[in-house]
Order: C-alpha cells, then structure tokens, then sequence
C-alpha cells in the first residue's frame, strides 16, 4: 500500500479552479520533489493536504495511509502523521515556541495512545534537536515565529518536524530566504530524518536544495496541473532551461 | 412613554429617598457629624440627577434604565450568612488575609485575618469609623467627586462598610491584602453599596485584591467605591476582579490620588455580571508619579461590560499607560472608554493608551472611544485601538501541528489575554487570575463552536 494517493484532485479558491486534477503516489521511504512555476498551485496542493479548509476540494480523492485524508480535520491529520513545513510560517504572540512544541507533541502522542511528555523529559529530547540544527535556545523562549528571521522561521519549521516525527513531511519551499549555511544545517537535518518509514514532498524552485536532499522523483506543476515527471535530472534540466519548453508542450497537450 | 419613563424615574428616586432617610436614622456612626454630613451630600447629588442616561457622554454606550428601573433594596443585616465552605471557591491561595463583606457588611467570621505584619491596618470601614473615625476623616469622600456620577454619589449616601487598609511609611508588605465581597441572593432586588479606603503613606509597598463574587442567582447590585491614596513614593498593585453571576449589576469606582513618584498599578479583570461598568479614576497629582492602568476584560451570552478610564495628569513628569484588552463573544458587548486629561501645568507628560479587542462572533460588539484632552504643551500623548476576529492561519498553523480545534482556540485565547496577565507581578494573585482566565478561556473556546468534541482513537 502506498503511503499518499492523490486521484484526480481538483480545487478550488473562491471561483476559480486552482489545481485540475492531480495525480500522486508517494510510497513509504521515497522523497518526491514538486518544482513549478509561481502560482502554478503548489501551495494549494500542501495546504489542501494539510487539510486547509478555506480550499473547496471539487473532486478526486486522497487516500492517506489507506485512510480517506480528506475526511479528515487538520488536527487529525497531524496525529496521522502528516505533517507540512509552511512556505509562511505564522507568527503567533503570546504562546512560547516551547509550550507550542510541548502542546503539538502530547496531542499527537495522545492520539496515538502514548502517555503525555512532562517537561522533563521533553526539554532535553528538545535540546538534542536544537543542536542538530544549530539552533539558539533563545528561541524556545519567544513566541511562535514572532520576529524569527526568514531563515529562523524556516529552521523553526523543520525542528517542529523533527519533534513530531511524521509519516509524510511536505516541505514548502523550506529553502527559500536560507542562507548558503543554514540551506546546508536544514538539509542535514531533513537527510537526518530520511527513513524506510518515512515520506516526503520536498516544493522548491531551486536544483540546489536537490542536491543535499537527492529525490527518488522529481513532478513539475504548471498551471494546476503535473505536466512532467523523472528522476533527479528532470529538476537540472529545469535549471538549465526554464519552464518554457515545458509550459508551450502542457498548453499544446491541453489548451486552455 | 416619555410620561411613563418620568413616572417610574419619580418614583424611583422615591423609592430611594425612603430607603435612604430609613437608613440614615440607623446608619453606623451617624452621630459623627461630618460622616452624616458626607452622606446627605451625597444623596442630594444623586437626588438631583439621577441615573445617567444615554444622552450622558459619560454613558453613551451604556444604558443603565434596567437599573433604574429595579426597585432595589438595602439589605440590612444579612439574616443568613453563607457558610465558610460556601466561600471556598473563592479563596485565593497565598493571601495574607482575607476580608468577607457579606452584601456589603463584614463578616468576621468568615473572614481570615491572618497576622499582618506591625505597621498594617485591615479592619472594616463600619469598625474603624467606631474606633477611630480620626483616622478616616482626611480621607473618606475626600478624593471621589461627587458631581462625577450617579453612582459614586449614591455610594456615599449609603456609605456604612466596607474595607479600610493602612500601610505605615517604608513598610514593604509581601502578602497581598484581599477583600471579598459576596452577595446573596434574596427575594427582592437587593443592592449594596461597598464603600473601600487604602491609605498607603510614603514609600510603602503593597497589594491589594478586591474580589467580587455572588451566591445564588438572584437580581443584586453591587455599587462599590474605593479610594486609594498613594502618598510619595509608595508602590501598590490594585486588584479588581468581577465574577459575579449573569444576572449581576456591578458598578464600581476607583479613584486613585498619587503622591510624588509614587507608583500603582491597577488590573482589573472582569469576567462576570451582567452589566458591569468599571471607572478607574487615577489623578496623578504629585510629580513624576507614575501608573498603569491594565485591564481585561471577558464577556459572552448578553453581557454588558463597560471601562470607563478617567486619568488625569495634574503634575510635571508623570507617565501613564493604559492597557485593555476585551474577547467578546455571542452577543455580549463590551466597552473602553480612554479619557486622558493633562492640565495646565504637567508638563512632560507621557501618557499612552491602547484598547485590544477579540471579536469571536460576528454579534458581539465593541465600543472603543479615546478622548484626548490636553492643557499643557509639553506633552507625549499616544492612543490606538485594534479590533479583530480570531486569525484562522493562526488557528489553522496550531490545529497542523495536532492540536484539536478547541484547544487551539483556547490557546489563542489565553495568549491574547496574557497581554495583560503578564503585566501583573508574579505572586499569589496572578497565579489566581491565570487560572480563572484559563478556565474561562476553555469555556468560550469549546462553547462558541461546538468544537469541544474532541474523536480520539486510542
Ligand atoms: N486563498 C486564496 N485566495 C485566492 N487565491 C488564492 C488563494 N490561495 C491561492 N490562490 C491562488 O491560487 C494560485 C496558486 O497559488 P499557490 O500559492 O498554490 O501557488 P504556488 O505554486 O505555491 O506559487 P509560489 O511558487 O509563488 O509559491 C495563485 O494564483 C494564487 O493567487
Ligand atoms: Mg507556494
């Protein structure tokens, strides 16, 4: 069985079609790659798999685990093991980054009948973490995102990951606003977390994130729609020429 | 109508003429003649103008005619007091005592008197004025203007208990001071008329809670006053928390005289009552004294919740901040009103409000008025208020991390109050309001959307 399959997905925002039909399989173990151009719907495709609900799913079906994903809230999705790294992080005053880490963890242990963490036993857990993505402890202390830098807010995203230990990780463009440095921690942190258990949709725009974290597939996403699949040299090839070539040979294959 | 409105408003005032020429014949203290002098004083304020209405800029946004029209009465000595266990809820944990005024007269038997430190006087007003009146007398009604409203100048008439705290010049007191103050229910409307003084001279330092809960659900008023005097130097924390039950009426005045760098804070946290309308009145007269006015505000189903800020910098070099922060939910409605008046000579004032409002249905409304009066032309003055709904990428952010929908409301809640919370010192009170706010956060967070329901698979 595979871990992810998306049949002939269909979205909507508001009145306008986003994504016209998406066809994905992701098996346990393997790491796909979306690359597109912008507005292409990328985003659209991880929040709808979040389970986002101001986006209006007009057909097609998701199977997560064998269970239907979209039957579910996001909440429930999480305790399943589906977890999405934001291409926004949100900022959230008032709720230390610590306590918000804590909460999201007990949730998804008590979902999955494991006894609640104490802080004890959370905090070093937490530490390990920090320090393999060279984070600063300062940051446990602040609010949620709140004034974290481009690049904090990234790391803050995949340190989440990495608590919560997901089936399926979709990364939305983890690697933009990093540095050449921090491109690297994350990426080794990502890598660090690759297992035989484990999934991941990897969105980015750039062959450099891909050459850290090496893809099983690379799908390319234009205007709604997977308009080319291949191995790791799909995403140099689009390096290399654009999407031009590929978006003229999708708008012959389908005009509009 | 109109003739109809005249009618019952006549006879009202009736009413309340008679209860109060009943009350001044067996008042306490009533052979002191400036205490009866304060108190007829304080009728014929009220006698001469009534309950503010609408068409009061004072009250534009609060209609105060169910009290009006309530044919009150003063409850005299409580036949039936509750019992010690009854008040358990309302222990706060960590006080160095506690004062129980049972419908607006104390209860020594309920209460904790604890050991306060030499130099702390706590007794009830009624107590001390057969005491030692001498000490009284400077202060009482000294500072509550009269002419401001109504209420405060029906409080005076009625003025007979409440609580009396006095703090000697340099003495540091540790453990908060709590007054609390029940009412009960009865078969009439009953009101009360809690009437407080803190004396803090100079340097001092101290808290102080006023806590007000109520037994049973019948139609009460509570119209309570407090006069806090700050002299030079000294530092006090003013508590004020409402909660009492949804058919409440609870009007309450603080008036707060500041000494020379003296410095107080006042939170107030309303979460019950009816219709509650809360003045904070701090009149910063000596300079470089300093306040914060810090409030919270938590209303749903019909409640009515009114903040009415009056500060007025009458001296050089003062600063004050304002902070309120208001979650409306269902239709309850709620307001801040900001007064700020610097008179002529308070030069290099700074004085900055600010009024943060969570709308969590689209019934509930907010009120939210600055008003900016300013005399002197060396002055900081700054005002702004923010208005918004619950943000669902933040509630979306929480809920993909596998928090369920309640709790991430809960929390969103909690963080959005804790604005204010963290501006009270830490100590046994906060740690007391902390917990009532969560446990009102989770109510409002599972009530309001049916999301409490929580499928969870082992
Ligand atoms: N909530 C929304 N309301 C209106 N339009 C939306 C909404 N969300 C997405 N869209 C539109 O849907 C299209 C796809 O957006 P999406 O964010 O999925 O693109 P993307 O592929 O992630 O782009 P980028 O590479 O720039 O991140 C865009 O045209 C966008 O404006
Ligand atoms: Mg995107």
């Amino acid at each position: 069985m595979s871990l992810l399959e998306i049949k002939n997905l269909k979205v909507r925002v508001e009145d306008r079609e986003i994504l016209k039909g998406i066809n994905l399989t992701l098996n346990a173990g393997e790491v796909h790659s979306i690359m597109g151009p912008n507005g292409s719907g990328k985003s659209t495709l991880a929040q709808v798999l979040a389970r986002r609900e101001s986006y209006q799913v007009t057909g097609g079906e998701i199977l997560f685990n064998g269970k239907d994903l979209l039957a579910m809230k996001p909440e429930e999705a999480a305790c399943e093991g589906l977890f999405l790294a934001f291409q926004y992080p949100v900022e959230i005053p008032g709720i230390s980054n610590a306590y918000f880490l804590r909460s999201a963890l007990n949730a998804v242990r008590k979902y999955r009948g494991q006894d609640e963490m104490d802080a004890m036993d959370f905090l070093p857990m937490l530490r390990e973490k920090l320090k393999l993505l060279e984070m600063d402890d300062k940051l446990l202390n602040r609010s949620v995102n709140e004034a974290f830098s481009g690049g904090e807010k990234k790391r803050n995203e995949i340190l989440q990951m990495a608590v919560l230990e997901p089936k399926l990780a979709i990364l939305d463009e983890t690697d933009s606003g990093l540095d050449i440095d921090a491109l690297r921690i994350v990426a080794q942190g990502v890598n660090a977390m690759r297992s035989p258990e484990r999934a991941m949709l990897v969105v980015t725009h750039y062959q450099r994130l891909l050459n850290y974290i090496v893809p099983d597939r690379v799908h390319v996403l234009v205007e709604g729609r997977i308009v080319r699949s291949g191995g790791p040299e799909l995403a140099l090839e689009l390096e290399d020429q654009g999407y031009s070539t590929i978006e003229s040979v999708a708008r012959g294959a389908s005009p509009a | 109508m109109g003739n109809l409105n005249v009618a019952t408003a006549t006879q009202g005032l009736q009413n309340y003429a008679e209860s109060f020429g009943g009350f001044e014949k067996a008042a306490a203290s009533r052979e002191l003649s400036w205490l009866r002098k304060l108190r007829q004083d304080g009728f014929a304020r009220f006698s001469d103008t009534s309950f503010p209405t609408l068409r009061d800029e004072d009250w534009r946004f609060t209609n105060v005619s169910a009290i009006a029209q309530t044919p009150f009465r003063l409850v005299r000595n409580g036949d039936s007091l509750p019992s010690r266990k009854d008040l358990d809820p309302f222990r706060i944990a960590g006080l160095g005592c506690q004062l129980v005024f049972v419908d607006g007269r104390f209860a020594p038997a309920l209460s904790t008197l604890g050991q306060m430190p030499a130099g702390v006087t706590v007794n009830s007003l009624a107590r001390q004025l057969e005491r030692d009146p001498g000490t009284l007398e400077p202060h009482l009604g000294r500072y509550l203007d009269l002419q401001r409203d109504a209420f405060g100048a029906l409080n005076t008439a009625f003025l007979e208990d409440g609580g009396y705290v006095h703090i000697a010049k340099g003495l540091v007191v540790e453990a908060p001071i709590g007054l609390l103050f029940v009412s009960t229910a009865h078969d009439f409307p009953a009101v009360n008329h809690p009437r407080n003084l803190i004396v803090a001279e100079e340097n001092c330092q101290a808290t102080i809670v006023e806590d007000y809960v109520s037994l049973g659900g019948a139609e009460a008023l509570c119209n309570t006053v407090t006069e806090l005097v700050a002299r030079d130097r000294a530092s006090i924390s003013h508590y004020m928390i409402e909660r009492e039950h949804a058919k409440a009426f609870n009007v309450s005045t603080l008036r707060i005289q500041q000494g020379r760098n003296s410095d107080v804070a006042s939170h107030s946290v309303l979460l019950g009552g009816a219709l509650v309308r809360n003045n904070v009145h701090p009149v910063l007269a000596g300079e470089g004294a300093e306040c914060l006015i810090n409030g919270l505000f938590i209303g749903n189903g019909r409640q009515h919740l009114d903040n009415y800020m009056l500060v007025e910098h009458a001296s050089p070099h003062c600063s004050s901040r304002q902070f309120y922060n208001g979650i409306l939910d269902g239709q309850a409605h709620g307001v801040f009103h900001g007064r700020i008046i610097v008179h002529k000579d308070a030069q290099k004032t700074d004085a900055k409000q600010t009024n943060r409002n969570l709308l969590l249905s689209d019934t509930a409304q907010i009120d939210t008025k600055p008003q900016l009066e300013i005399y002197a032309d060396d002055v900081k003055c700054t005002h702004g208020a923010t208005i918004g709904q619950m943000e669902e990428s933040a509630l979306f952010y929480l809920r993909s991390r596998g928090i369920d929908e309640a709790s991430a409301r809960r929390l969103l809640l909690v963080a959005f109050a804790s604005e204010c919370l963290d501006r009270m010192k830490e100590g046994p009170v906060r740690t007391h309001v902390e917990t009532l706010v969560h446990e009102h956060a989770l109510r409002l967070a599972g009530e309001s959307h049916g999301a409490a329901r929580q499928e969870q698979i082992a």
